[in-house]
């Protein structure tokens, strides 16, 4: 029944998920962006990080998929803090486009440090198996749902502790204009630090979590990092709200296309859609302002 | 080891016309191309291609080669001119994985992640293997000379010194009368050409291509192949070149000897290796071994001046 009202629907179903889902890392990439101003392209083998860490949690010591993403998080996150100190923040100064290299020979070294671990198998989750919820003709994995709650819940989180939380304030100032902020009393260098230990785990958390629904190996990370630019692109480089839009966009664009694309295509839907943005309103959907 | 070594310096070459591609948007003109696998890929599809299945010489696979990738590159240039640099990395990494993508994937055309293989060489079984591996050296090796000379007169050119003003500051530039957004799509265009180009040569020297063989790593060898070499410096581009492939081939030697690991471990070894000495080189000499030095230009006589 390809094309029906059914598959449309049970497409945008799918999509409303993996456009959640995808939310979570392109909040991370954009929350780096619209603080330190380059584009971090180690996110990706920082996705790969947190896939691989709460993969070891949860088959060696058998947490729970929910914790474990709790684990993505935390060993995602101080993989960024490190590597920030060690690796980009010393190019900085050179420019955003060399650190923007930088990043990318940094996602080389780490994506290869995984693969010397763990070598290049597919590796999946140890999950209790479930039936798939069925609802009229739609249908819906518990995983899925357990997925998006936990992808909503951390992004709550983000808006609660960017929006009430003195630090949370601090880094939209930062992001705004680091030279008033600096002004103001606030430690820019604190504030950077804090970022990628947020985004990076939040990195870790999306690796995890399009992991959950499959499998996972070194290049995880690498796979998606084009649907979170589109996200990031899309919604307004920089903007955490924007990036949710964007992020359910393009998976929805993604799932969509399937109507009439092969499958092996989703990925391009978002590239696709990168021109489309740049050419018709530049500064993305929501624009470029931190929150 | 004749064989071998004449090998290496082929594919030291074909990593320098990369490099020089790149040295000409990005070192001269300050466009940053983190996708320029996707060029390369282009050029070495569009020329196994046309001749394998379209039975045209060899010489006018790599010219179409060039043409399709330059105007690919024209293209990209276009939608990104009046964007930030941070939107042309994102496109252009984004270029080269949809590149992959379609590769993989029009299988009637491109024959899916199979690849295509044996695409002609030039005189490739007319000669014996030793003699084809020599004369294609000598043909890379002269295609590396007149795009390093071709590159050396844009440089000390007017038109050169347009572009370096474009990559210090666009605006100025455009104040001063350049028409800044017709020299970013040139420059993106030619540099895409000789990337194609590379791409070509590439396919008609190894007779096979596949989606695998363009990867991201290619990219980084090259940024780190300029980057060592010299950033805007032609000569540190092809010096640079050698120097990677030189150093990529050294590591295989080393980590065949490492004790208890595996193949896996191994290339992980090799490949992290090359991003570990890309960091290093921009942290520690991030001009590279052969700086740019920019061309004497000759103050104006008084008389002039003052006109």
């Amino acid at each position: 029944m390809p094309g029906s009202l059914e598959q449309i629907a049970q497409l945008a179903v799918n999509g409303l998920v993996a456009g959640t889902v995808l939310a979570v890392p392109a909040i991370g990439f954009t929350a780096i962006y619209a603080v330190l101003r380059f584009p971090n392209f180690s996110v990706a083998s920082h996705a790969t990080i947190g896939a691989f860490a709460g993969y070891v949690v949860n088959t060696a010591w058998h947490w729970p998929a929910w914790a474990a993403v709790a684990a993505a998080f935390v060993v995602a996150g101080a993989a960024g803090v490190v590597n920030d100190r060690l690796v980009l923040r010393p190019l900085r100064p050179a420019g955003a486009l060399t650190t923007a290299i930088g990043a990318v020979a940094l996602t080389i070294v780490l994506e290869n440090v995984v693969r010397f671990v763990f070598g290049n198998d597919l590796r999946g989750y140890d999950l209790p198996i479930r039936r798939d919820w069925q609802w009229g003709p739609l249908r819906i994995g518990p995983q899925q749902v357990e997925n998006l709650v936990i992808a909503v819940v951390a992004m709550l989180a983000v808006f609660v502790f960017l929006a009430f939380t003195r630090t949370g304030k601090a880094m939209r100032a930062v992001a705004d204009d680091t030279t008033l902020a600096s002004l103001k009393g606030i430690d820019a260098e604190r504030v950077a630090r804090l970022t990628n230990f947020g985004g990076m785990g939040l990195a870790g958390v999306g690796g995890m979590l399009l992991g959950l629904d499959t499998s996972i190996d070194p290049l995880t990370g690498f796979r998606v990092i084009l649907s979170v630019f589109a996200a990031a692109v899309v919604g307004g480089l920089g903007s955490i709200p924007g990036a949710v839009v964007g992020a359910l966009t393009i998976g929805m664009a993604e799932e969509l296309s399937l109507v009439s694309l092969a499958p092996a295509y989703r990925t391009a839907v978002g590239f696709v859609a990168i021109l489309l943005v740049l050419t018709l309103r530049p500064r993305g959907l929501l624009g470029e302002r931190a929150y | 080891m004749e064989n071998y070594l004449v090998a290496m310096a082929t594919f030291a070459c074909l990593y320098a016309l990369l490099a020089l591609g790149l040295n000409l948007v990005w070192g001269l003109a300050g466009m940053i191309n983190l996708g320029l696998v996707g060029f390369f890929a282009v050029g070495a599809y569009v020329s196994a291609l046309a001749t394998k299945r379209g039975g045209v010489p060899i010489a006018l696979g790599i010219v179409a080669a060039l043409a399709v990738a330059a105007v690919a590159g024209a293209v990209m240039a276009l939608i990104t001119a009046r964007l930030r640099g941070d939107y042309l990395a994102i496109i252009t990494l984004g270029f080269s994985e949809v590149v992959r993508l379609v590769a993989s994937n029009e299988i009637w055309l491109t024959n899916g992640t199979d690849g295509i293989s044996g695409i002609p060489g030039p005189w490739r079984g007319r000669v014996s293997p030793v003699a084809f591996n020599v004369i294609f050296l000598v043909l890379a090796a002269l295609l590396v000379t007149v795009v390093l000379g071709v590159l050396e007169r844009v440089r000390h050119s007017p038109y050169g010194r347009v572009l370096r003003a474009i990559r210090d500051d666009d605006q100025v530039a455009g104040v001063a009368g350049k028409h800044v957004l017709r020299f970013k799509v040139e420059a993106f265009a030619l540099s895409a050409g000789v990337l194609g180009v590379a791409g070509a040569l590439w396919g008609h020297y190894t007779s096979f291509i596949a989606p695998e063989v363009f990867v991201p790593l290619i990219t980084i060898y090259v940024v780190l192949a300029l980057t060592a070499g010299g950033t805007g410096n032609n000569w540190g581009a092809v010096l640079g070149a050698f120097l990677v492939v030189f150093f990529m081939e050294a590591t295989r030697f080393a980590t065949g000897w490492l004790p208890g690991l595996g193949p896996v471990q191994i290339a992980a070894l090799r490949e992290s290796l090359i991003g570990l000495s890309l960091l290093v080189i921009l942290r520690v000499r991030p001009a590279g071994l052969l700086p740019e030095r920019l061309p004497r230009v000759e103050p104006p006589p008084a008389g002039e001046a003052a006109r």
